[in-house]
């Protein structure tokens, strides 16, 4: 089923939730609301359930408005951060409940239920802990039952909350992987909402990022990643670098190298801004191109497969991080203190009417 | 005996040992005086005379009339105050609205006030003198100095004991799990019965039976509005001062034992309903 | 994130429970207590001044309110040995007066002041003891004193109670560490945090044993002038069909139980100001 957004605001006693928020979800696909907290994916992710009311605006579910339709009848399952799990409700009766409370006549036989269940618990590999009470089970199992309960009913959308927030790091992979995985096998169109961008990175097929309860790009992960749209996006995902200086017709100045930027040619002398990846700069020890920048290493640092390179700019004593490859990082054999070359391979640049 | 540091003392932070002991055996001195003493008082000298007057004592027609009437009391109080403490809980603790915080204090009020003033407002309205005093006789209604002022003279003072217990419990269980059952597709009724009430039944358990204590024991309110009809208007403890103040103490406090009783019923249903509450905290918040 | 208003709110029935919930609250509580006011208001100002500041009204007064003081003293003390002996000790028998603590909150009021008057009755288990040294308690202000001290004991423990048990041990090694010895940790750093609990639980009980009317009347003796309490001389009023009279005391009664109320809210507040 698709999900049309149309202009929906909320707003929560005078703070805007969201402004005018238009999104489109295809049919099947799993997509990523990725925003800092406050930038209204949350709200978003409820409106579209049917946990909030929007203050103006429409949700249309394949193409047929349905903004007024009660929670009940929107046929979503909703995983909640917290898992809400019903405490006081085996994992079974947890994941049956979704079709215990259908009316009579929909109402499947309690041998269809069971079933049902049993076939949800083999997919979430939980076959053997039916009899549980959710606080005997971990954070990782909880969020797998609450993704069963979700789907025992069939939805049209699944919704998710956070779904690997209060998880611990490893876990918190697994799991990513294995609703990737879980997508891949059944297809159901689902949202989820989270502020890691590598999470969003590895499980979405489309991310959305929102600050301040708008949407500042929506695209593919590599669409988002490779050409950020904003200064916003270019800084939520990713470690990045600034260069402050001016653009002028097509070229900009910046750290007393000019680089062409055409995209800007009708910036006249307007203050400017360069971001560049942490990965995206080489040192070398030739300066080898005009945009070369004459830097001094003041640090050194492994973290696990990287190496992080802390530079010295001359003008300002500014310091911008590098992350070198570890083989890279081994063939340079840098030494603190060193004058180095530092280029940048890729850089973005946004003229100071967007800053962030 | 041995006194022990708690668990949680371990290490070399605690008081000697000798002031351990000592603001022990005070404590247990005072608690020994003001709680044992008069517990034990009640049922010494409720069999003074003997079992056989203790059993006489109880089924005079007078003490059986106001047990009676002490029963019907609590069987309409306790329902009426349980179905709107969970009502206005429902309200209070899942929605939040502007002027929430003064409704909790009026509806703490009843603790507040004297039981005799509570007591003396029904009379103020239902009363040969009060606003509907001449209305009622017209139409030959008692409701003062007859069973229905003592019913809301009780209702008055029983009041918040449900509502009160309820409001903090469902806070603190939050709205997830509701949301949860409503997108599962439940309706209201089924979101509430099987999933919130299963959550609170220990609370409900807690209100109920504090709100039936006092509704059985309430003294001051009721004497107010009651009349003190022997065998008509009279519950268990307008009849204990009856006969108390009629110099037959073994009688007295055989019909105080019924209530002694009742209170040592209470804070044992009460202690297990807080044991079992406290397993109910949001499996989410054991967590942090 | 801010939390969602009542009309926006998906869970049902949020119209007819606040509806229900404010229509009972006027019927049992609400209009009541309004007559209350409306029937003093009948009264000229001349006549209830007379009415409430009556020598007799004034001498129930100072019972009452002198009493109630005094028992809340002696239960803010040992209310607070009671909850420290319960949170920080172990010994044998505890979880049966932990619940104990509550009987007076069980114990029918009426239980309760016949017993204690028997107990301190010059025949009885305590009085014969008293009475030949000179100590009176039943039909004095003692004996209302000591009523008011059992009705208001849980009061302070199960205030107290709580806040030492959050108390994080770690703040109290803390102290210690830097060089605290116990008398130190316990009035520089645990008594202070117990404060607003003591005085919230002081408040409680002051305020229930001056409304008090059950337990006191038995062992009070009610002499006019000496041992009679207020809500004794309203029930007086009302007997002698007295309304208007019994209503001004009753009015006051009903005034000081609010400002109580107010202090006691304030009192709450203020101890939660550090709470996270």
């Amino acid at each position: 089923m698709s999900i049309d957004i149309e202009g929906v605001s909320k707003t929560f006693g005078g703070f805007a939730a969201l402004s005018d928020v238009s999104l489109k979800v295809p049919s099947g696909e799993l997509v990523a609301l990725l925003g800092p907290s406050g930038s209204g994916k949350t709200s978003l992710l409820r409106i579209i359930a049917g946990l909030e009311t929007p203050d103006s605006g429409r949700i249309l579910f394949n193409g047929v408005e349905a903004t007024k339709r009660q929670v009940q009848e929107r046929q979503v399952g909703f995983v909640f951060q917290h898992y809400a799990l019903f405490r006081h409700m085996t994992v079974f009766e947890n994941i049956a409940f979704g079709l215990t409370v259908k009316p009579r006549k929909e109402r499947p036989g309690k041998k269809e239920i069971r079933d049902k269940v049993l076939t949800l618990l083999k997919l979430i590999q939980l076959e053997q802990l039916a009899d549980r009470y959710p606080a005997q089970l971990s954070g990782g199992q909880r969020q797998r039952v609450a993704l069963a309960r979700a789907l025992a009913v069939e939805p049209q959308v699944l919704l998710l909350d956070e779904p690997f927030g209060a998880l611990d790091a490893k876990v918190r992979v697994e799991l990513r992987r294995w609703l990737r995985r879980l997508h891949d096998e059944i297809h159901v169109t689902s949202v989820f909402v989270t502020h890691d961008q590598e999470e969003a990175l590895e499980v979405a097929d489309r991310i959305v990022v929102m600050n301040q309860g708008r949407i500042e790009q929506q695209g593919t992960p590599s669409e988002v990643y490779d050409r950020p749209a904003t200064p916003f996006v270019f800084d939520f995902l990713g470690n990045v670098n600034l260069f402050q200086g001016r653009a002028h017709k097509g070229t900009v100045q910046m750290g007393g190298v000019s680089l062409s930027s055409p995209e800007h040619a009708s910036a006249n002398d307007a203050p400017a801004v360069g971001y560049v990846r942490s990965h995206d700069i080489a040192i070398e020890r030739e300066s080898t191109d005009p945009g070369s920048m004459q830097a001094q290493v003041r640090y050194l640092l492994s973290v696990g497969p990287l190496v992080r390179v802390d530079l010295t700019l001359p003008e300002g004593d500014r310091t911008i991080e590098v992350d070198l490859p570890r083989e890279e990082a081994d063939r340079l054999q840098l030494t603190i203190g060193e004058k180095v070359y530092a280029r940048a391979r890729k850089m973005r640049v946004f003229v100071d009417d967007y800053q962030i | 005996m041995h006194v022990t540091r708690n668990h949680k003392n371990s290490g070399t932070v605690s008081e000697p040992a000798w002031v351990r002991y000592l603001l022990l055996t005070v404590a247990l001195a005072f608690l020994a005086l003001f709680l044992l003493m008069p517990l034990a008082a009640v049922f010494a000298q409720a069999l003074e005379k003997g079992w056989q007057a203790y059993v006489e004592a109880l089924k005079e027609p007078d003490t059986l009339s106001a047990i009676r009437l002490t029963l019907i009391t609590a069987a309409v109080c306790v329902p009426a105050n349980l179905f709107f403490g969970i009502v206005a809980s429902w309200a209070i603790a899942k929605f939040s609205f502007p002027g929430k915080s003064f409704l909790i204090t009026l509806i703490d009020l009843p603790f507040s006030v004297s039981p005799v003033v509570s007591g003396l407002i029904y009379v103020l309205i239902f009363g040969l003198q009060g606003w509907l005093g001449p209305w009622l006789q017209a139409h030959d209604i008692k409701i003062i100095f007859a069973v229905p002022g003592i019913i809301l003279a009780t209702v008055f003072v029983t009041f918040p004991f449900i509502a009160r217990e309820l409001i903090p419990l469902m806070e603190s269980q939050g709205r997830e799990e509701e949301e949860a059952a409503l997108t599962l597709g439940a309706s209201g009724l089924q979101t509430f019965f099987r999933v919130t009430f299963p959550n609170i039944k220990w609370g409900i358990l807690y209100g109920v039976i504090l709100c039936n204590a006092r509704a059985m024991g309430e003294f001051g309110a009721v004497s107010v509005v009651s009349g003190h009809v022997r065998g008509s208007t009279n519950t268990i403890p307008l009849q204990v001062e009856i006969l108390y103040n009629e110099y037959s103490y073994a009688a007295a406090f055989a019909v105080a034992s019924i209530l002694a009783l009742l209170a040592l019923v209470t804070l044992a249903v009460k202690t297990v309903a807080e044991w079992k509450m406290h397993q109910t905290v949001p499996v989410a918040d054991k967590e942090r | 994130m801010s939390w969602p208003s009542g009309k926006n709110n998906v869970l049902p029935g949020f119209t007819p429970a606040l509806g229900y919930t404010v229509f009972y609250l006027s019927l049992i509580v609400l209009i009541p207590l309004s007559a209350l006011f409306f029937k003093t208001a009948t009264l000229t100002w001349e006549q209830f001044v007379a009415a409430v500041s009556a020598p007799r009204v004034l001498a129930s007064y100072r019972v009452t309110f002198g009493s109630s003081l005094a028992a809340a003293l002696v239960n803010a003390f040992f209310g607070v040995l009671v909850a420290w002996v319960l949170v920080r000790y172990r010994f044998p028998g505890k979880k049966l007066i932990d619940a104990l603590v509550d009987l007076p909150f069980a114990l029918p009021t009426a239980v309760a002041g016949i017993t204690l008057a028997s107990i301190y009755s010059p025949n009885g288990w305590l009085g014969r003891y008293l009475e030949p040294h000179g100590i009176k308690v039943a039909f004095t202000p003692l004996g209302i004193a000591i009523a008011m001290v059992f009705i208001g004991l849980p009061f302070v423990v199960r205030t107290v109670q709580p806040v030492l048990e959050e108390l994080d041990q770690e703040i109290e090694e803390a102290a210690s560490c830097l060089g605290a010895n116990r008398w130190q940790i316990f009035s520089r750093v645990i008594f202070p945090t117990m404060l607003p609990a003591i005085l919230t639980g002081f408040a409680l009980s002051f305020a229930r044993a001056v409304g008090e009317y059950g337990s006191v009347i038995f062992i009070a003796g009610n002499m006019p002038m000496v041992s009679e309490i207020t809500p004794l001389l309203i029930i007086t009023k009302l007997e002698q069909y007295d309304y208007a009279g019994a209503t001004a005391i009753a009015t006051v009664m009903l005034v000081v139980s609010f400002l109580l109320l107010l202090c006691i809210n304030v009192l709450q507040k203020w101890s939660r100001r550090f709470a996270e």
